[in-house]
C-alpha cells in the first residue's frame, strides 16, 4: 500500500497546500486502493473513477490559480448511498432503486462539491438504512477490514469500512439509531452524529425523518471536525435545519488534542452496562474513563432511568415513520416497476413491485409500522413511544445539568460473524442499545476507537454525548481521549489492523 | 398484548401494499410477534401527565421568502420514471375492470 492512503485528511490537506502532492495523485491513489481491496471488502456500490479524477483535476487547476476553496479542497470523500448525487446512481442498498440516477444533489453533496472534495463513489448500506450489520443490503454485505468474516456494523458499514480499509480518507454516513457511531466502534474508526438539524437532510432519502442525521465518518477526530465544518449549517431547503451560526469544530478538535481534561465534568451512564455487555468492551471502557480522570476530568456516575425503554420506543417510532416515508416507492414516478400478468391495476402493480423490490427487513419494519399506526393500537404503541421520548429528553436534561458530557461504550459487543444475527431481528436491534437515546433526544454524539477487546482482539468504541447544539464538546473530549490513547498505544488503533490482501 | 396472527400480518401487508407470498407470511409472522412482544414493555410506562414528543427540537412555522427559485425541468422530473408518455408519468389503470 502506498503510504499516502494511510495519511489523515488533515495531513493530506496540508500536503496539497504545500504542493507536495496533487489532488489527482491523491485521488488516483485511493481509486487504486479501491481496485486492490474492495473486491474483498465491498465497501462501495458504485465507484466514479472518471468523475472523481475530473473533480481532482479542477481542484488542482483552482489551486494553481490561487483559488483553493478551503482546507479540504482536493481531498477525496466517499458518500453513503442514501444521499442523492446528481448523475451518480443512488440505490439506498435497495433493488427498488436499482439504476436510479437522481436529477439533484443532496445539500450535503452540494457542500462537498462546493468545497472541492472529489467524490470517489457511493458506499454500501443496509437497505434504506435498516440494520446494524450492512447484511441487509440488496447488493451483498460489506466485510469488516479487521476480519473479513465479520460485520462492519450498520447501517453505514460501507462508509466505515471504506475509511478503515484506507479506500477513502473521509466518508459521509447517516445515523438514525447509531448507523454512524456503531460501525465506527466495530471498525476502529471515528463517527459523529451531529445535533438533529445541524446538517441538512435535503436529499437524504428518509428512513425516520425525526431521527435521521448525516455526519462525518473518518479515522481521526480532527478529520471529522473538518468535514463537519464543510457539510454543516443552516439550509433553507430543510425545514428542520437549525438557523444559527455554529462554532468551528476544527478549532474544538484542535483544542481537545492537547489531552487536557481539567475542569470537564464527565458522567458515566449507569444504565448502559451490565447483562449483555461484552467483558472486553467494558474493560476497555473503564480504562478510558480512568485515563480521563488522570487527564483532569471529574467523573461521576449518572442515572438515566428511562433509557431502558429507549430501544422499545425507537422500534415503534422508527417503523411508524418508515412505513409512511417508504409509501413513495409506488412504482409510478421512479424506481422499479413490476407488472403482473393480465390487466393489472395501479394497485396490483404497486403491491407486486413492493414485494419484489423490498427485502425482508424493510418488509418487517413497514408492517410493524403499519400495525403501530393502526387505529386501536395507536395510543398503546405510537402514542406511548412518543411519551417515552419526552422522558428520555428529560433524563438528558437532568444529566446535563450535572455534567458537561455523558459517556458509554458505543456498542455492547465487538463485530459479530456475518450471518450470526441475520434472521433474529431482536438480537440485531440490541446492537443499538447505547446509541439510540441520542437520536430520540436529538443530541450529538461521537464514537472514538477504544482499543481491542481481550476475548477476540477486535475494536470497541467509546461514545461521548453532549447537549443539543454543543457538538463542539464531543470534538473536544473525543480529541482529548484520542490523543491520550495515541500516547498509550504508540499510534492510532488502525495500525494494529491486519494488512488486507491486494488484488 | 394481543399476539400478531398470520391473518393479521396478511391484512397489514394489504394495507401497506406489499404482495407477501405464503412463504413470506410463514416467515415474517412469528418474527413480528417476537418484536412486538419486546416493545410491549413500554405500555403504561408514561402516564397521562407526560406530553408526547414528535420532534427532538421543536420548530414552528418555518417559512421562506416568497420568491421563485429554479426547480427540476420536466425532463429531469421524468428521467427516472418507469414509463413516460407525452411528458407525463404513464401509470396503469387506477379503476377496477368492471368500472
Amino acid at each position: 500500500m502506498t503510504e499516502i492512503v494511510r495519511s489523515t485528511a488533515a495531513t493530506l490537506a496540508e500536503r496539497i497546500a504545500a504542493g507536495e502532492v496533487t489532488s489527482v495523485q491523491l485521488t488516483e491513489a485511493h481509486l487504486d486502493r479501491i481496485d486492490a481491496v474492495d473486491g474483498a471488502v465491498h465497501a462501495f456500490l458504485h465507484v466514479d473513477r472518471d468523475g472523481a479524477l475530473a473533480d481532482a483535476a479542477e481542484s488542482d487547476a483552482r489551486r494553481a490559480r490561487g483559488q483553493a476553496r478551503g482546507p479540504l479542497d482536493g481531498v477525496p470523500v466517499a458518500v453513503k448511498d442514501v444521499l442523492t448525487t446528481r448523475g451518480l446512481p443512488t440505490t439506498c442498498g435497495s433493488k427498488i432503486l436499482e439504476g436510479w440516477v437522481p436529477p439533484y444533489d443532496a445539500t450535503v453533496v452540494t457542500r462537498l462539491r462546493e468545497a472541492g472534495l472529489p467524490i470517489l463513489g457511493k458506499t454500501n448500506m443496509d437497505e434504506f438504512a435498516m440494520g446494524s450489520s450492512t447484511e441487509h443490503s440488496a447488493y451483498g454485505p460489506t466485510r469488516n477490514p479487521w476480519d473479513l468474516d465479520r460485520i462492519p456494523g450498520g447501517s453505514g458499514g460501507g462508509s466505515a469500512a471504506a475509511v478503515a480499509a484506507f479506500e477513502a480518507p473521509l466518508a459521509i454516513g447517516t445515523d438514525t439509531g447509531g448507523s454512524i457511531r456503531q460501525p465506527g466502534a466495530v471498525t476502529g474508526t471515528v463517527g459523529v452524529k451531529p445535533t438533529y438539524g445541524g446538517v441538512s437532510r435535503y436529499g437524504l432519502v428518509a428512513l425516520a425523518n425525526s431521527l435521521d442525521q448525516a455526519g462525518p465518518v473518518t479515522r481521526t477526530v480532527l478529520d471529522a471536525a473538518m468535514l463537519h465544518d464543510v457539510i454543516g449549517g443552516h439550509d433553507p431547503r430543510d425545514s428542520t435545519s437549525i438557523a444559527q451560526e455554529w462554532p468551528s469544530f476544527t478549532e474544538a478538535a484542535r483544542a481537545g488534542a492537547t489531552g487536557d481534561m481539567t475542569g470537564v465534568k464527565v458522567g458515566v451512564i449507569t444504565e448502559l452496562a451490565g447483562e449483555g455487555w461484552q467483558p472486553g468492551v467494558m474493560a476497555r471502557f473503564q480504562e478510558s474513563v480512568d485515563l480521563l480522570v488522570k487527564a483532569g476530568a471529574e467523573v461521576v456516575e449518572v442515572s438515566c432511568p428511562s433509557f431502558v425503554h429507549a430501544l422499545a420506543a425507537y422500534y415503534l417510532i422508527l417503523p411508524a415513520e418508515a412505513s409512511s416515508n417508504l409509501a413513495k416507492f409506488d412504482a409510478m414516478r421512479f424506481g422499479l416497476r413490476v407488472t403482473p400478468e393480465g390487466s393489472p391495476s395501479a394497485e396490483d402493480v404497486m403491491r407486486a413491485t413492493r414485494d419484489a423490490g423490498f427485502g425482508d427487513e424493510v418488509k418487517r419494519r413497514i408492517i410493524l409500522g403499519t400495525y403501530a399506526l393502526s387505529s386501536g393500537y395507536y395510543d398503546a404503541y405510537y402514542g406511548q413511544a412518543q411519551k417515552i421520548r419526552t422522558l428520555i429528553s428529560r433524563d438528558f436534561d437532568a444529566a446535563f445539568a450535572r455534567v458537561d458530557v455523558l459517556v458509554s461504550p458505543t456498542a455492547p459487543t465487538t463485530a459479530f460473524k456475518l450471518g450470526e444475527k441475520l434472521d433474529d431481528p431482536m438480537a440485531m436491534y440490541l446492537n443499538d442499545l447505547a446509541t439510540i437515546p441520542a437520536n430520540l433526544a436529538g443530541v450529538p454524539g461521537i464514537s472514538v476507537p477504544n482499543g481491542l477487546a481481550d476475548e477476540d482482539g477486535l475494536p470497541s468504541g467509546f461514545q461521548v454525548l453532549a447537549p443539543a447544539l454543543a457538538d463542539d464538546r464531543v470534538y473536544r473530549v473525543g480529541a482529548a481521549l484520542e490523543a491520550i490513547h495515541a500516547e498509550q498505544w504508540g499510534g492510532p488503533l488502525l495500525d494494529k489492523a491486519p494488512e488486507l490482501e491486494t488484488e | 398484548m394481543p399476539e400478531i396472527t398470520r391473518d393479521e400480518v396478511a391484512h397489514l401487508a394489504t394495507l401497506a401494499r406489499i404482495d407477501l407470498s405464503d412463504a413470506e407470511l410463514d416467515h415474517l409472522a412469528p418474527q413480528l410477534s417476537v418484536i412486538l412482544d419486546s416493545v410491549a414493555s413500554i405500555t403504561g410506562v408514561a402516564g397521562d401527565d407526560v406530553p408526547p414528543t414528535s420532534h427532538a427540537l421543536p420548530l414552528t412555522n418555518v417559512f421562506r421568502e416568497d420568491v421563485v427559485v429554479p426547480g427540476l425541468t420536466a425532463e429531469e422530473a421524468l428521467a427516472g420514471a418507469p414509463e413516460v408518455e407525452e411528458q407525463r408519468f404513464s401509470v396503469p389503470r387506477i379503476l377496477g375492470e368492471e368500472a
